[in-house]
């Protein structure tokens, strides 16, 4: 064990921590997006929508994580799309949790008391203000922590985008144990760095909900 | 989608599948039991070792499977831990997913209502006879739906084990794909692939977790 590899790569790691929470935070933004589209699908009362929103969760909650990213990588470039592999990386990071969210906000306005929704409706709301004004916001407050949760779960699959030759922590962990010889010490620091993370998010977390609780009141 | 490339590399795949197969299952075996051990010790009231079992779950929780495999695999020959590709997948799985499934456990054994264990003291059961007839059954049939929800879970990471070279389905596919550059055909066969399996795996712990809700309102 030398500790001098652990202290020498914490300015490299710190960059690279950097990427790593950009990464998650396009991801999970990206797939919200494509979350609460599915999930509004799903919700529509239109069989069609309903079915392309549930083969969308199926499907991309069913092939994993790292067969997806290769997918998106090696997909693009035989459409003839020469896109930077942040762009593939960002893409299946996206599609995924886009599939979890959609879950999570489904399982979010199931609690949302079904008199909402009639009670706008019989209002004169249309569908659109309706999920606008009524549905998404109290299905929100709802999901705040498991959509952190899901954060924190995005952020160590992020690692999986090393594959793709992004320096995010694990490449650059890798990069360090490849130049230093000491493998070790140099996944030991950058699990360092997910734990450091992701520890601060769940404390994040548990401060969230309490905020929430209190709108709520 | 050129069939004879995947006539000519089926042996290696089912082989792949085989070990997919199999690391999943010694993987989940170890994870079940460490998990279940660990939330056996959590129940003794130690403020010690409630704070290890604690440490032990967040980090391994906390950190990603790719990062524990790379500590075990790569970094363990630094401290005498020399182990194979495969042995190492198993272990790194079995441990990651132990903190999951000692959470899950954990729950389930709070999910047991007060008043059975009190019944059961009251008649004058010992302990283990209280532990394995009263608290197991109950929190067992809680806990199932979540542990079948992470066996699929999983299944998926079992795709992680390719990277450090354990020889299983998508190892064999990506050898396949760089052999005979059909990239693209080997990833959209794995993606169809893991999205049938784990449609059918959900679909039967769909089954299970009907029988277990139906068992429990039996009672």
């Amino acid at each position: 064990m030398r500790l001098s590899v652990i202290f020498h790569s914490f300015g490299y790691l710190t960059q690279a921590a950097g990427v790593t929470i950009a990464l998650s935070l396009a991801g999970i933004a990206l797939g919200f997006v494509f979350g609460t589209l599915a999930c509004v699908a799903r919700f529509s009362g239109k069989p069609w929508l309903e079915r392309l929103g549930g083969a969308y969760v199926s499907v991309f909650r069913g092939v994993p994580l790292l067969v997806l990213l290769l997918f998106v990588y090696y997909f693009l470039a035989t459409v003839g799309l020469d896109v930077p592999a942040l762009v593939a990386a960002i893409g299946g990071l996206s599609l995924s949790s886009g599939a979890y969210q959609a879950e999570i906000l489904r399982g979010a306005l199931n609690a949302v008391p079904r008199g909402q929704a009639e009670a706008a409706t019989a209002l004169g709301y249309t569908a659109f203000d309706c999920w606008r004004r009524i549905l998404l916001p109290q299905a929100l407050r709802i999901s705040i922590p498991p959509l952190i949760n899901e954060f924190i779960l995005l952020i160590k699959a992020s690692s999986l985008v090393s594959v793709v030759g992004i320096a995010e922590i694990t490449r650059v962990s890798m990069n360090i144990a490849s130049m230093t010889y000491r493998p070790l010490e140099a996944y030991l620091a950058g699990g360092l760095f997910y734990l450091a993370i992701n520890l601060s998010l769940a404390g994040l977390g548990g401060l969230a909900e309490r905020c929430a609780a209190g709108g709520a009141r | 989608m050129n069939w004879d490339i995947l006539i000519r590399y089926a042996p290696a795949l089912v082989g792949g599948f085989g070990v997919t197969i199999f690391c999943w299952l010694m993987g989940s075996a170890v994870g079940l039991a460490i998990g279940f051990a660990v939330a056996l010790a959590a129940a003794v009231p130690s403020r010690a070792l409630k704070a290890v079992l604690r440490v032990y779950v967040e980090v391994l929780r906390g950190t990603p499977f790719l990062m524990q495999l790379f500590i075990l695999y790569s970094g363990g020959p630094a401290i005498g831990l020399r182990l194979s590709a495969t042995t190492a997948g198993i272990v790194g799985l079995g441990l990651y997913s132990s903190a999951y499934y000692s959470e899950i456990f954990r729950a389930g054994f709070a999910a047991v209502p007060r008043g059975q264990i009190e019944a059961a003291m009251s008649v004058g059961m010992a302990p283990i006879d209280i532990l394995a007839r009263v608290r197991l059954p109950i929190a067992l049939v809680a806990a199932a739906p979540p542990i079948i929800n992470t066996l699929i879970v999983m299944s998926k990471e079992t795709v992680v084990l390719s990277i450090i070279t354990v020889p299983e389905l998508m190892y064999q596919m990506q050898t396949m794909a760089a052999e005979t550059f059909t990239a693209f055909d080997a990833i959209f066969a794995m993606a169809v692939f893991y999205w049938c399996l784990v449609e059918v795996v959900s679909r039967l712990g769909r089954r299970v977790e009907e029988r277990a809700t139906a068992f429990l309102a039996s009672r």
